[in-house]
């Protein structure tokens, strides 16, 4: 769905947002809305990067913490998290981060290979890194987010 | 091209409901409770399905179809006498013809030899010779329009060959007589041509009758320029010489009943003829009125009575160069009474729509969208403190009732009777009962039992599987129920109904019943029990449920198709239901499967566990008490069970089972629902507090995220927070098997 055009001229537009020190961000073309925290009801037997479910008009929406499932310590939740609604093929879910940053226009040119030193788990969901105004900017590949728990329910 | 393929698409749409009646009426006959209507049923079924197959040119289907229907109109008018062979014959045919349809729907083709063969057993079974004959060529002989001579007919263009108003043997009111031929006046309206009907194939119907003739009356076509492309405007008169009863014309008509006016007369046994004066009524333009209040009938020359206006004759168009203008004259201006009597031919009002489920299920889930939203209101408006007594909570009481009714009368919309599904079954049961070589009777009940669309598709599944079961596994062979005194004709009742809210399909056979000694050992043997288990004859029965558990020696065409009952079982629970079973050994065995009756709100109990609302659903509970300390026993090292009225009752606390909570809590200090699980066993589950029942709106959580165990979905309560609908048995049954260890005599033991 939203992967790398082949031109590598094709300007995108991506969402950056933070969590703890480190700047991540994610293709706006995926992003549904963004909203604040509200309580999540806990799932039981599930992975401890999913927070639980939380109403989103009417449809049941999993709240994925992203700080847990890139390997951070569990977010702490307050008045300013912020959810992030990402569609990932058919699925939606909410991606929990610290705060949302900026709206970013990058050509795919700008985009470059995460370092071979980066771990495992760096190099799985982290699609390339942006170098913006000495910033360094992770773009997340949502659809490694996911199939995990495919895997899980099996 | 789109429209064409609607309007088949439709056609296939009453091509499964005209084969549910063929296969009830046929099953009315094999029962012996027939009588005239149905055979009637039974011929129009098959004759509506032939004549819409020739609509779409599908010939393999046209060529069965008129076979059948030719040895049904034998059967009909008593010239093949029906007997339980000729029945059974019938019955493979409605499989073969059903066979042919859904080859014709999906572009296929239905397996000709069997089609042959059958087509030849149908033939010789038919009254004689002639109509065998005549099924070699159906429909070979194109319909001959046979043009009256007349004095404009020379005038025309194009393939049809006008004349007035042709009324060939009826020039004078002529005394009815036997040899006297039939004149059939067929008006289609434009709703024949909707519904994808075409005269020509009725006209082809008559012609099987006998020699026809048939003459166009294009009174009523307007010029081109004035011509709507879709509406109907010739009407047709045949004179039919054949010494055949009126109501075999007329059933030629039957299935573009309503769509067409259709006069009969002449013949043996007609009224008085007065075609003439409702001719003369119905034409009282002057062109035509002239000629209808003629007293005698000569067809005359239409040039004749409007001479030709040089204008209209400029402005026809080209396709029709020589189109008389006389005619276009009088044809231009249809009378007032003609107009009347289109406007009386609009369609009737229908008794049923057909609509778009989607739209169904949209307004289903806003529906529950409304209410959610209701019980939000209802929510703030008791935490604002109003008294219950205040005009709003009294309006939100009434809206509250608005909207239970609103969602009563949608989901009664998207009801559906079991019908659809249970008339799929007869097939089945003949397949397997010949596969088997077991004589099987499949009695049914209960058929118009109503439940959600969203389980009438998922009952199909679990009723083939039971259905399999009663006839390979249930019933004897006919010897050994000759040797155990029975009918050599086993029977297998499938039968719906409603019961505390939920549906309940049986099924059951008056067979051997359940080899109790053999399925424990089986069960040993497989190790899913212990061999000194200790078992109860019902828990016995149930082992079968068991996952790897199949008691057929060799694994059989039939039932072996490597899903065994527990994958039904696990269906089954996936949708709240529950299967069992039970049985009698030399009479029989009786699967029960319960299902709620949607899959679209619940009935639940709203209870509080370690800080977490959780819903739990109504039909499971018996009932709720709150336990004396002395009243909980320990069990082993991790188990305990509740003492209620002297029975014993393993307590599950629900904080632990689903991880909200490690530490043990004292079952006394919170409240304990009674539930019962799907193998008729009881378990206790201790929750904190209990908030109240309320009718909650379900929500998939594996749409967004997955199955999660022990949680059979989600609800979304009315302070907007969403809550997990627990799903019982599967949280009693992880529980066993987290204890499984205990000393506890526990079925579901195997893994």
């Amino acid at each position: 769905m939203t992967e790398p055009n082949v031109n590598l001229l094709d300007r995108r537009e991506l969402i950056s947002f933070r969590i703890g020190e480190q700047e991540f961000c994610v293709d706006i073309m995926a992003v549904r809305e963004i909203r604040g925290w509200t309580p999540a009801t806990p799932l039981p037997q599930s992975p401890p990067f999913i927070c639980g479910v939380i109403n989103l008009r009417g449809a049941v929406l999993p709240i994925m913490d992203l700080a847990a499932r890139l390997g951070f310590a569990t977010a702490e939740t307050s008045a300013r998290s912020v959810i992030i609604v990402v569609k990932v093929g058919e699925r939606m879910i909410g991606l929990l981060v610290d705060a949302v940053s900026d709206i970013l226009m990058i050509t795919d040119d700008m985009l470059q290979v995460a370092p071979d030193v980066a771990c495992d788990r760096v190099r799985s969901f982290v699609r390339g890194l942006i170098s913006i105004d000495s910033r360094m900017i992770s773009l997340i590949a949502l659809d490694r987010l996911l199939p995990e728990l495919e895997q899980l329910a099996a | 091209m789109d429209e064409l393929e609607e309007i088949k698409a439709t056609f296939f749409m009453e091509c499964e409901e005209l084969l549910a009646d063929l296969e009830n009426g046929l099953g009315a006959m094999e029962s012996g409770s027939a009588d005239g209507e149905t055979i009637n049923a039974v011929f129009r079924a098959v004759h509506s399905i032939k004549g819409g197959a020739g609509a779409f040119g599908l010939d393999p289907l046209v060529r069965f179809a008129h076979v059948f229907e030719t040895l049904l109109d034998d059967v009909r008018s008593h010239k093949v006498e029906v007997t339980a062979e000729l029945v059974r014959e019938l019955l493979r045919a409605a499989d073969i013809l059903a066979d042919h349809v859904q080859a014709a729907k999906s572009d296929g083709v239905a397996d000709e030899a069997r089609s042959a063969d059958m087509a030849a057993v149908l033939e010789s079974l038919s009254a004689d010779g002639q109509s065998a004959a005549a099924v070699a060529h159906p429909a070979a002989t194109p319909v001959v329009f046979a043009p009256i001579p007349s004095a404009t007919a020379d005038n025309m263009g194009g393939e049809f060959k006008p004349m007035t108003v042709s009324l060939m043997s009826f020039d004078e009111p002529a005394p009815v007589a036997a040899s006297e031929p039939w004149t059939v006046t067929f008006r289609p309206k434009t709703e024949l041509y909707r519904n994808a009907n075409d005269p020509l194939l009725l006209l082809r119907e008559l012609e099987r009758l006998g020699p026809i003739s048939v003459v166009i009356d294009e009174a009523s076509l307007p010029l081109l320029q004035d011509l709507e492309p879709e509406a109907a405007y010739l009407a047709f008169t045949v004179t039919l010489d054949a010494p055949v009863q009126q109501t075999a014309i007329l059933e030629v008509f039957e299935f573009v009943d309503g769509d067409c006016d259709v006069d009969v007369s002449g013949g043996v046994a007609a009224p008085v003829f007065d075609l003439a004066a409702l001719l003369a009524a119905a034409d009282a333009a002057p062109p035509i009125a002239e000629q209808g209040a003629a007293p005698a009938f000569a067809p005359m020359p239409v040039a004749n009575i409007a001479p030709p206006p040089p204008p209209v004759v400029e402005t026809a168009p080209p396709p029709v160069p020589e189109f008389s203008g006389a005619l276009a004259a009088s044809i231009k201006t249809p009378s007032p009474q003609q107009q009347q009597a289109k406007g009386n031919s609009a369609p009737e009002a229908q008794a049923t729509i057909r609509v778009d489920p989607e739209r169904i299920d949209r307004l289903i889930d806003l529906v529950g969208e409304l209410v959610i939203n209701q019980a939000m209101l209802a929510q703030r408006v008791i935490e604002s403190g109003l008294a219950s007594s205040s005009s709003v909570a009294l309006g939100l009481d009434e809206l509250e009732q608005l909207t239970r009714q609103i969602q009563d009368g949608v989901m009664a919309i998207r009801a559906q009777s079991v019908k659809s599904v249970f008339q799929r079954m007869p097939r089945l049961v003949r397949e397997v009962a010949n596969m088997t070589g077991k004589q099987v009777r499949l009695v049914t009940e209960g058929e118009a039992t109503e439940v959600d669309k969203t389980v009438i598709e998922r009952l199909g599944e679990p009723i083939t599987h039971m259905l399999r079961n009663a006839i390979d596994h249930g019933l004897e062979t006919p010897d050994e129920r000759r040797a155990a005194g029975k009918p050599i004709e086993g029977t297998v009742r499938l039968v719906a109904l409603h019961r505390g809210g939920r549906i309940v399909i049986e099924v059951s056979d008056d067979g051997r019943g359940i080899n109790r000694k053999r399925v424990f050992s089986i069960a040993v043997e497989k190790e899913l029990i212990a061999p000194d288990a200790v078992l109860t004859d019902e828990e016995i029965d149930n082992l079968i449920f068991l996952p790897g558990f199949s008691t057929a020696s060799t694994v059989s065409d039939i039932s072996g198709r490597g899903v065994g009952m527990d994958v039904v079982r696990r269906s089954v629970q996936a949708l709240g239901g529950r299967i069992s079973i039970s049985s009698k050994p030399g009479e029989g065995s009786t699967f029960t499967l319960s299902l709620p009756l949607t899959l679209a709100v619940l009935d639940g109990m709203v209870v509080d566990v370690a800080g977490q609302t959780l819903v739990i659903p109504l039909t499971a509970i018996v009932e709720s008490l709150r336990p004396k300390p002395e009243e909980v026993k320990g069990l082993g090292p991790q188990g305990a069970v509740l003492s209620v009225r002297d029975t014993f009752v393993p307590l599950v606390d629900i904080a632990n089972a689903l991880g909200f909570r490690a530490e043990k809590r004292l079952p006394s200090e919170g409240v304990v629902l009674l539930i019962e699980v799907e193998d008729g066993g009881r378990a206790a589950l201790v929750a904190d507090a209990i908030q109240g029942q309320r009718q909650v709106v379900i929500k998939s959580l594996e749409s967004n995220y997955r199955q999660v165990e022990g949680i059979a979905a989600a609800t979304i309560l009315g302070d907007g927070r969403v809550a997990l609908i627990v799903d019982v048995d599967a949280l009693v049954a992880m529980r066993k098997r987290d204890t499984n260890r205990s000393p506890e005599p526990t079925l579901i033991a195997a893994e």
